[in-house]
């Protein structure tokens, strides 16, 4: 052990509360001119407790911070269901513009209608590579555009007077899905899948009625499938008087090659953070545009971009009141606009692939994944692969590592010693400790090989020797395994002054 | 394609591998209707970095900047400075390019992050914790109203007419296929706020009540005696603040009694980026803390003892409690939670006092100045860094025209409250450490000329 705890350039960081101070400031601040105060008298005079950071002290400290961090620009971060694609620097620039970073959302309209066009022709270019009539822009994340798609249904069917009160969706649809059905008001029931991991669409026809109001479906699906009955399931949905949600979080794997108009889907959000590269920053933001059929077009939220002759208006609740074409809207999701700084770089990444890159983008990324399964598929378990290609994403279960005692989580955290972030765990919940491999089209075969080189070699030795150094992993990251039942036992959600300091003062 | 690196010959090699004839094997389970044989029709090709830069550069050109000119615009979004490290930073790419911190032991530095900011969000709020951030303030305040009703189990939330009208839209679309019966208050024009009638209102159905504070108009107010009476009745008290800078100088709405307080945080660390992406604050009581939505990150300890922090208390959440969820919330604002840190570290307590200082200074300056002015009357009485203008006619037009003169003057009333003929004539003036001396005469004189 080092004095420092430091290990070489592994360098350990105390949490800005104990190594602040409240009169510390790294910003010089003009005076405060002398004014009678307007506050009424609600002045807050007790201390808030936030300390300060010299500017050096500040960037070291995030530098450091930073440090114990795996991001993408580092190496691979085979994340399915993520899309953790290569973040091009040119998006990050162009955002940053004052044009587009330093405008204000309530500026008049005929001060911002380069920031109007560029929304719509965001807004086109998801429209056309979707073939679908209507786009909503507003969405905030993928689960804000779900909430987005099924509150439009919902008043599509509160519009004739319908009250169905169901919605179906697969086990294996990630769990944004039930929580949005519900949020609407909805009981959510279950559709099965079939063996080869495929909704079955005798069970899904059977279980329409009158009482169903939409169907969610991720396609291509969370087990990295493509729904080959796809269009079978829209025109059984549609008689049923019901809609069809897609979850279009894997349209990476179809981006240019396949428009879900096509596929007789009714809404669809699609993540720009996925498909569109723009950076998840760790969690966020995202951004979630909704595409939409004929149908539900009319109950686009507001606000939303139109273009009359040249110029571009912004359609908010005043347009909307004024006009009749739009009385049918559900109503405003969020209190501005929608993500602009995410439309930029959703918009800088479309023009510099174009129709074609973008194509070549959905096939390189299924290559990627198909060269992963079938690099591994010997030694893994891989429930599906027998039904055929997978399409952006590889699918394993541990089922491989049965009578080892040693599982998917083992398998994760001894990749990371390996000096990867592993892939996603335990999702979908339809195969048993489920490791979901998505590479990217941003991959080199270099870096898949190396991948595929760790993975086998993690999976020979966890067959092949003693399970203790896997239950241990990882041993060469910042951390060793933490130990989450205790956080959620006594949740410890803020710094606290440790009690002898406390007492001291 | 710059952005993709296999080459013809690796495509061969992995096909070979996999075992396929080509790339369209591999799409076979498409149905022949929806296969296409070509790059979709109408769009355009790839193209350079630099051309890329010219198309989107000619586009930003095409719009008035806040900091071209003098800027006078809030109502939810502030134009602050921000310090240029909180830009570096953000751009390090173990931050800007990693993800939501599933695996803890390669993620410390964002889980650090998110402990900071929390404990900094509920120390600000006046709160006992606080969740690693929500999309914006107004779905915030959404989900806010849903855990009221889970927490106190009744359905009737009453919204103060103080609350900026696109939370209050926000909430009634997202509550109109839900139970919960939301009672909303228009505004009328005058200076005082509607917190005596909310107090006379509050009864054993209430699950909560909702304020804005300072409100949309500008208004500070003291919430003590709503939050007794919410109190005296079993409902919460939600306090909504879209200007976080105000919490440097105005008492918090934790010491005022709030049980619940929620935010928009762009004004720290975050710039206008015309709307979006913001930044969501969430904060309350530690007893609530289960019926809280959204990521929460802990501290713990590792396999040697040594601390470390995850994301904890996930059975609130959509990906294991699934229809039960209490948010179905995945993606947030984790970067511009980062960006709020680390420019609230920055400035630490005394530098955000400073700062609010100076925002509430400037804006009294102003507001004597413009109160002067002929057929202009300051309506807000006591305010931090906004208050809202009475104007000899339609504040809408006088916009515009203030714009055409350079100057971008506030917010009307009328594009906030389409279709109220009583409120047309008001316009909410936002001042922040960001204008000059010479922005305050620009605005006084293009006021002079425009009201002509
Ligand atoms: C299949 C699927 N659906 C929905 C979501 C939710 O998207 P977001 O995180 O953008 O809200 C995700 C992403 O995590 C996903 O993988």
């Amino acid at each position: 052990m080092t004095y420092t705890g430091n290990r070489g350039l592994q360098l350990e960081e105390p949490l800005l509360f104990e190594k602040g101070a409240t009169d510390r400031c790294g910003v010089d601040l003009p005076s405060v001119p002398e004014v009678a105060s307007r506050l009424g008298g609600l002045d807050r005079h007790r201390p808030i407790g936030l300390p300060g950071l010299s500017e050096p002290d500040t960037v070291r400290h995030y530098t450091r911070l930073s440090r114990q961090n795996y991001a993408i620009d580092m190496g691979i971060f085979p994340l399915g269901s993520c899309t953790m694609k290569h973040n091009p620097r040119l998006n990050e620039k162009l955002a940053r513009l004052p044009g587009f970073a330093d405008i204000h959302p309530l500026q008049p309209e005929a001060t911002v209608q380069g920031a109007l066009a560029l929304i719509d022709e965001l807004a086109t270019w998801l429209k056309t590579l979707t073939n679908m009539p209507e786009v909503a822009m507003s969405p905030k994340a993928g689960a804000h555009g779900e909430l987005c798609g099924m509150l439009a249904i919902r008043a599509a069917h509160d519009a004739t007077g319908d009250s169905r009160k169901v919605v179906l969706v697969p086990e294996s649809a990630h769990g944004t899905n039930p929580a949005t059905a519900a949020f609407c008001g909805y009981a959510v029931e279950n559709i099965p899948a079939d063996a080869r991991g495929r909704v079955d669409l005798a069970a899904l026809e059977a279980r329409l009625g009158p009482d169903v109001a939409a169907v969610m479906i991720t396609n291509p699906n969370t087990c990295g499938l493509f729904e080959p009955d796809m269009i079978a399931i829209g025109a059984a949905v549609h008689a049923a008087g019901a809609f069809v949600y897609c979850d279009g979080a894997n349209f990476n794997a179809i981006v240019g090659r396949v428009r879900p108009g096509d596929l007789g889907i009714d809404a669809m959000h699609i993540n720009l953070h996925k498909t569109f590269s723009t950076p998840h920053g760790g969690g966020g933001p995202g951004s979630g545009p909704v595409v939409f059929s004929a149908a539900l077009a009319p109950f686009a939220p507001l606000p939303f971009v139109r273009r009359v002759g040249d110029r571009y208006e912004l359609v908010e609740e005043a347009q909307a009141l004024a006009s009749s074409d739009h009385d049918l809207s559900f109503g405003r999701m969020v209190a501005f606009h929608g993500q602009m700084g995410m439309f930029v770089r959703a918009l800088s990444y479309i023009l510099s692939h174009g129709a074609d890159g973008l194509r070549q983008v959905a096939e390189d990324a299924v290559l990627n994944a198909n060269y992963v399964l079938r690099s591994l598929e010997d030694v893994f378990t891989a429930p599906f692969a027998a039904s055929g290609p997978c399409m952006h994403e590889a699918l394993f279960s541990d089922d491989f590592l049965d009578g080892t005692g040693l599982s998917t989580l083992d398998f994760a955290k001894a990749l990371i010693d390996e000096g990867f972030h592993p892939m996603t765990m335990y999702f979908p919940l339809v195969v048993h400790g489920a490791m979901l491999v998505e590479p990217t089209e941003t991959e080199s075969k270099a870096s898949l090989d190396q991948l595929i080189g760790a993975m086998r070699s993690v999976a020979t030795r966890m067959l092949a020797e003693a399970a203790e150094t896997f239950k241990a992993a990882p041993h060469l990251a910042p951390r060793r395994r933490l130990d989450e039942t205790a956080a959620a036992r006594k949740p410890v959600l803020t710094w606290r002054e440790p009690a002898g300091l406390a007492a001291a003062e | 394609m710059r952005y993709l690196p296999l080459t013809p010959d690796d495509r061969r090699d992995m096909l070979r591998t996999i075992g396929a004839p080509d790339i369209d094997a591999l799409f076979a389970d498409v149905p022949a209707a929806a296969r296409l044989d070509g790059p979709i029709a109408g769009l355009s090709h790839h193209m350079p970095e630099m051309l890329v830069e010219r198309h989107l550069g000619r586009l930003a050109a095409r719009n008035m900047t806040a900091g071209g000119g003098p800027f006078f615009v809030g109502a939810g979004a502030y134009k602050h400075h921000v310090p240029a490290t909180v830009d570096h930073i953000i751009q390090r790419g173990e931050f800007l390019t990693s993800y939501t911190p599933y695996q803890p032991e390669i993620a410390q530095g964002t889980l650090q992050v998110l402990f900071e900011f929390q404990t900094q969000v509920a120390r600000l709020t006046g709160m006992e914790v606080a969740n690693a951030s929500m999309y914006d303030g107004s779905t915030a305040m959404t989900e806010a109203v849903f855990m009221a009703r889970r927490v106190t189990r009744r359905t009737k939330a009453l919204v103060s007419s103080g609350v900026h009208p696109h939370y209050v839209n926000v909430l009634k679309t997202l509550t109109r296929f839900t139970d919960d019966d939301v009672v909303v208050r228009l505004p009328d024009f005058t200076p005082d706020d509607d917190l005596a009638e909310l107090a006379a209102q509050v009864d054993g159905a209430t699950s909560c009540v909702v304020v804005q504070n300072p409100n949309v108009f500008g208004h500070v107010a003291d919430l003590a005696p709503l939050a007794a009476a919410c109190h005296a009745a079993g409902a919460l008290l939600i306090v909504v603040v879209t200007e976080v800078v105000s919490l440097g100088l105005v008492r918090s709405p934790g010491e005022m009694g709030a049980d619940i307080v929620v935010g928009e945080g762009q004004s720290i660390g975050n710039g206008l980026n015309f709307g979006g992406p913001y930044l969501g604050l969430f904060a309350c009581r530690e007893r609530h803390v289960r019926q809280m939505p959204g990521r929460l990150c802990g501290e713990t300890v590792d396999a040697d003892g040594r601390r470390g922090f995850v994301l904890t208390l996930s059975t609130r959440e959509q990906h294991i409690r699934r229809e039960k969820a209490t948010s179905n919330i995945c993606t947030n604002s984790g970067l511009c939670a980062l960006a709020f840190s680390v420019h609230l570290s920055l400035l630490g307590e005394a530098g955000l006092r400073q700062l609010a200082a100076l925002n509430h200074a400037r804006a009294v300056q102003l507001a004597d100045r413009l109160g002067r002015i002929d057929g202009i009357e300051v309506v807000t009485r006591n305010f931090f860094n906004e208050f809202t203008l009475r104007l000899p006619g339609e504040a809408r037009p006088v916009v515009r025209k203030l714009a055409d003169r350079g100057v971008l003057g506030g917010v009307s009333l009328g594009r906030l409250y389409p279709g109220i003929r009583d409120l047309d004539r008001g316009l909410i003036v936002a001042v922040t450490e960001t204008a000059t001396d010479a922005d305050f005469d620009a605005f006084e004189d293009a006021f002079d000329e425009v009201l002509a």
